[in-house]
C-alpha cells in the first residue's frame, strides 16, 4: 500500500513540476504550440514542410507581426488602438501615391501619417482622457471616411506603388528571406530593447500597472501615452507601407482583416489588456502561430464558415490556456 | 439590571482581518430608551464593530443580543429585520442613481422619507437628482432619513455630525431625544466629546479592540473620558531612536505653507519645517489632513495660500513639479503608490524615469543605488519579482525606499506604520530619524500618538480644517495631543 502511494505521489509530483515549468517559461509552451500547428499542417499539406512554406508563412506574419507590435505597446499601458488597420490603409494609399516622387519620398510620407494620426489619437487619450477604444474607433471610422472620399481626387494612383516598396513587401534576399521579415526582425530588435532596456519601456510598463503610482513617482503620464500612440501610428503605417509593397495596389481592405488579429497575437502571446504585464516576444509568437493557423484552415478546404469559427475557437482557447497557465503561479 | 430593559448587547464579539486583530472581545449594553456614545482612539474598532452590527460583516466569535434573544446577522437585511438601522461614515448610496431609485432599491417608503426629510430641513430635495451631484451632508441626511423611515429599534450613527451644518447637527439631536422619550436607542460613535456630553447618557469606550470602560455620562468630564481612551498605561514603546534627541541641529527651511486653503477641508493652515527636523502631525480621522498632504504633494491645487520651497515660492500643478523640488510623497495607502506586477527593482527605480531625458538611457549606476537602499531598508527580495507578493511591511518599505534611490529634501508620510508589524515599525523610526540627521525634512502624520514623542521633534496638531495647537514633542503627552485634537483647550 505505502509503495503504492508513493508511486502515486510520484506522479502527482512529476504533473506538478511540469505545470510549473509551463507557467514559468510560457513563450517555451507557446513556441510548441507553433511547432505543433506547424507539423499538423504539413501533414495534412505535404508542401508545406520546406523554405517556401516557412517563408509564406513569415510573409504572411511580419505585417500581423509588426501591427500586433503596435498593439502590444498600447496594451502594456492599459490602452488599445482599434485604428491600426485604417492608419495602415492610409499610409500605403499614401506611399502609392507619392511613388511617382521616388520610394524614399513615398515612404516617409507614408510614415508621416502614421505619426499623424498616432499623435491625434494620443492627444485625445492622453491630453483630453477619452477612453482609448472610442477615440481609436471613431478616428477608424474618420479615416475611412475620408479615403473613401479622397480615392479618386486627392490619393489618387493607388496602383502605381515603387517598386523599391513593392520588393520591399513581396521580394526576397537572395530568393528566401523575405524583406519584409528583414523589416519586422528590426522593428522586434529595437521595441524588445526599448521595453527591456530602457526608461520609456519601464514607463510602458509602469503607467500600465498602476497609472496612480507612476504619477505619484513625479511621472508625466500624459508624455509616456502620447509616445506610445505616435509609435503606434508609426508602426502600423510600416505594416501599411509593406502591405502596399506586397499587393501592389491599394484598396480600403487592404489592412482590414488584420485588426482583431493583431490584438488577438498580443494576447495569445500573454500581454494583459489591462496593462504592465507581457511583452513582445510572446506576441511574436503569437503573430505566427495566428498565420500558421490561417494557412492550416485554408488547406484544410472546409469553406468560409466554418473555419471563421474554427478560427475563433482556437484563438479563444489559447487566450484562455495561457491565462490558466500563468495564473497558477 | 432588569434583562428586558436591554434592547441590544454584545458578548466577546471578535474580529480579526488576516493578522491584524480589530476587535479582541467587545461586552457593551444597550437599554431601552438610551444614546449610547461608542468611543475610542483611531483604530480602536469602532467601525468594525458598527460593521457586525449591522451585518456587513461577520464576527468571528462572541454574541449578539438583541431584546434578550440570541441574533446572527448574514446579511445587512437581517440587521434591518431586527430591527437595527445604521448610518455609515460613507454614504451607502449608490452615486450613479437618483436619490428615489436608491430608495426603491432599499424598499423604503417615500411618503415616510419624504416626511423624515422635511423634519431635517431638506423638504425641497428633488429625488430626481443623481447622488453623486449632491453634496456630501446632504447625502448624510438621505441616509439617516432613509435610516429612520425603516422606524428601527436602534438606529447606530457613524460620525453623522462630522459632516453637518451645526444647524443640521441640532436638528438630529432633536430627533435623538425624540426617539428616547419613545422607548427606542441609538448608538452614537463621534470625535466631538462636546455632543457626547451633551445628549448621550452612557458610553463605551473601546482601546485595542476591547470594552475598557462603561461610563454614566452625567458623571465624568471630556477630560476623563480622553484618559478612558487612552488607558492609564500606555504601551511600554520603543526606545529606538530618541537618545539623540539632545545633539539635533536643524538647517534652512526646507518647506514652507502660509495660508494654504482648500475649498472645504484645509482652512489657512501655516507652518514651516527645517531641514533635520521631522513635523509631526496628529489630527483625528477626516479633519482634512489627508488634503493637505494632496495639497503639498501636488496631487491637488489648492484654493489660495503659498508654498515656498527653500524660500521660493511654488506653484505645484501636479506630483512631478512637487518632486522636482525634492518635495516627495509616502501616501497613506501604500497600494496606490506600487506597481503591484513589477518587480522590487523597478518599483524602486521608478522616480528615476521621470524626466524626459532618462527615457532612453537607464543610468549607469540604477542597479547600486537600488541595491543601496534595499540593504539600507532590509527589503526582503525573496519574492522580488512581483511586489504585490510581499509582506505589508515589506511593501511600505519598498514605497520608503524608492525616494532614498532618487534622492529628496522634504519627505511626506502619511500614516506610514499603519497595519505594519512592530519590528518593521522600530526599522521605519530608525530610517526617519537617521534621514533627518542627514538633512532631510519630514513631515510625518500619525494616528498612533506614541509615534509624536518616539520619532518627532515638534508636533502640529490639526483640527477641523485648521492648525489649532504646536506642541515640543518633548513635553507632549498622548494626553494632552488627544486633548488637543479634540480641539479642547489643552492644560485645563
Amino acid at each position: 500500500m505505502s509503495s503504492e502511494s508513493r508511486v502515486v505521489r510520484g506522479r502527482v509530483g512529476k504533473e506538478r513540476s511540469l505545470q510549473r515549468w509551463a507557467a514559468e517559461n510560457p513563450l517555451a509552451v507557446l513556441a510548441g504550440v507553433f511547432v505543433l500547428l506547424f507539423l499538423v499542417t504539413s501533414a495534412i499539406q505535404p508542401g508545406f514542410f520546406s523554405v517556401s512554406g516557412v517563408r509564406n508563412t513569415l510573409l504572411q506574419a511580419a505585417p500581423l507581426g509588426i501591427l500586433a507590435a503596435a498593439q502590444t505597446v498600447l496594451m502594456l499601458t492599459g490602452g488599445i488602438d482599434l485604428s491600426v488597420t485604417m492608419i495602415a490603409t492610409g499610409a500605403a494609399y499614401v506611399a502609392a501615391n507619392q511613388s511617382p516622387n521616388g520610394a524614399a519620398i513615398a515612404i516617409l510620407m507614408g510614415l508621416l501619417v502614421g505619426l499623424i494620426v498616432g499623435s491625434m489619437n494620443g492627444v485625445g487619450v492622453a491630453i483630453f482622457r477619452v477612453n482609448p477604444l472610442i477615440m481609436t474607433l471613431a478616428m477608424s471610422s474618420i479615416l475611412l471616411g475620408l479615403f473613401t472620399a479622397w480615392t479618386q481626387t486627392v490619393l489618387a494612383g493607388s496602383t502605381q506603388v515603387a517598386p523599391f516598396i513593392r520588393m520591399l513587401g513581396g521580394g526576397s534576399w537572395m530568393g528566401s528571406v523575405p524583406y519584409s521579415v528583414v523589416v519586422w526582425g528590426g522593428v522586434a530588435i529595437a521595441l524588445i530593447w526599448l521595453l527591456r532596456r530602457s526608461g520609456w519601456g519601464r514607463l510602458i510598463y509602469a503607467i500600465g500597472d498602476n497609472e496612480t503610482a507612476a504619477r505619484l513617482a513625479g511621472v508625466r503620464v500624459w508624455q509616456v501615452r502620447l509616445s506610445a500612440y505616435m509609435l503606434s501610428g508609426v508602426l502600423s503605417a510600416i505594416a501599411g507601407i509593406l502591405l502596399a509593397g506586397r499587393t501592389g495596389a491599394v484598396d480600403l481592405q487592404l489592412a482590414g482583416a488584420f485588426l482583431l488579429p493583431s490584438v488577438a497575437a498580443a494576447v495569445i502571446g500573454g500581454t494583459s489588456i489591462f496593462g504592465g504585464m507581457g511583452g513582445y516576444s510572446g506576441t511574436i509568437l503569437g503573430a505566427l502561430i495566428l498565420s500558421v493557423l490561417n494557412s492550416l484552415l485554408t488547406f484544410l478546404n472546409v469553406g468560409q464558415a466554418i473555419q471563421q469559427m474554427v478560427y475563433g475557437s482556437i484563438v479563444l482557447a489559447l487566450a484562455w490556456g495561457y491565462a490558466s497557465l500563468t495564473r497558477r503561479s | 439590571m432588569n434583562q428586558s430593559q436591554v434592547l441590544l448587547a454584545t458578548q466577546g464579539v471578535a474580529k480579526a482581518y488576516g493578522p491584524v486583530v480589530a476587535l479582541r472581545g467587545v461586552d457593551m449594553t444597550v437599554r431601552r430608551g438610551e444614546i449610547h456614545a461608542l468611543l475610542g482612539a483611531n483604530g480602536a474598532g469602532k467601525s468594525t464593530l458598527v460593521k457586525i452590527l449591522a451585518g456587513v460583516q461577520p464576527a468571528d466569535a462572541g454574541k449578539v443580543y438583541v431584546e434578550g434573544r440570541t441574533v446572527q446577522f448574514h446579511t445587512p437585511a437581517d440587521a434591518i429585520a431586527a430591527g437595527i438601522a445604521t448610518v455609515f461614515q460613507d454614504p451607502a448610496l449608490i452615486p450613479d442613481l437618483t436619490v428615489a431609485h436608491n430608495l426603491r432599491l432599499s424598499r423604503i417608503d417615500e411618503a415616510k422619507f419624504q416626511a423624515w426629510l422635511e423634519r431635517f430641513g431638506l423638504g425641497k430635495l428633488d429625488l430626481g437628482a443623481l447622488v453623486r451631484e449632491l453634496p456630501l451632508e446632504t447625502l448624510r441626511i438621505v441616509d439617516l432619513a432613509r435610516a429612520a423611515a425603516r422606524a428601527p429599534h436602534v438606529l447606530l450613527l457613524d460620525e453623522i455630525t462630522a459632516a453637518l451644518t451645526a444647524d443640521q447637527a441640532e436638528r438630529v439631536f432633536d430627533l435623538l431625544t425624540e426617539w428616547r422619550a419613545q422607548g427606542k436607542s441609538a448608538v452614537l460613535i463621534t470625535h466631538r466629546l462636546a455632543e457626547v456630553m451633551r445628549i448621550c447618557d452612557q458610553a463605551t469606550i473601546l482601546r485595542d479592540g476591547r470594552n475598557v470602560a462603561e461610563l454614566v455620562t452625567a458623571e465624568v468630564d471630556e477630560h476623563q473620558l480622553v484618559e478612558a481612551m487612552l488607558g492609564a498605561s500606555v504601551e511600554p514603546m520603543l526606545k529606538t531612536t530618541q537618545d539623540a534627541t539632545a545633539t539635533r541641529r536643524f538647517g534652512e527651511t526646507a518647506l514652507e505653507v502660509r495660508g494654504l486653503t482648500d475649498r472645504h477641508h484645509v482652512r489657512g493652515v501655516s507652518f514651516a519645517v527645517r531641514s533635520g527636523e521631522i513635523l509631526g502631525l496628529v489630527a483625528l480621522e477626516g479633519q482634512g489632513q489627508d488634503r493637505l498632504f494632496d495639497l503639498l504633494s501636488g496631487a491637488r491645487r489648492p484654493a489660495a495660500g503659498e508654498i515656498l520651497v527653500a524660500g521660493k515660492p511654488c506653484r505645484f500643478h501636479s506630483p512631478y513639479d512637487a518632486v522636482r523640488r525634492g518635495v516627495v510623497l509616502v501616501p497613506g495607502d501604500r497600494l496606490i503608490a506600487l506597481l503591484p506586477n513589477q518587480s522590487v527593482h523597478h518599483n524602486l527605480a521608478l522616480p528615476l524615469f521621470n524626466h524626459l531625458r532618462r527615457w532612453l538611457r537607464i543610468p549607469a549606476d540604477e542597479r547600486p543605488r537600488v541595491q543601496r537602499a534595499i540593504e539600507r531598508l532590509s527589503i526582503d527580495v525573496r519574492a522580488a519579482s512581483q511586489v504585490r507578493r510581499l509582506s505589508g511591511g515589506n511593501q511600505q518599505k519598498v514605497v520608503l525606499g524608492r525616494w532614498l534611490v532618487s534622492g529628496f529634501r522634504t519627505l511626506l508620510c502619511f500614516d506610514p506604520t499603519r497595519g505594519i508589524d512592530i519590528q518593521t515599525k522600530r526599522e521605519i523610526y530608525a530610517l526617519l530619524r537617521e534621514l533627518a540627521a542627514q538633512g532631510a525634512a519630514i513631515v510625518l502624520y500619525t494616528s498612533e500618538l506614541a509615534e509624536i514623542s518616539l520619532v518627532c521633534d515638534r508636533a502640529l496638531i490639526m483640527h477641523d480644517g485648521r492648525i489649532v495647537d504646536e506642541q515640543d514633542a518633548a513635553t507632549a503627552t498622548e494626553s494632552s495631543l488627544l486633548k488637543a485634537a479634540h480641539g479642547l483647550e489643552v492644560g485645563v
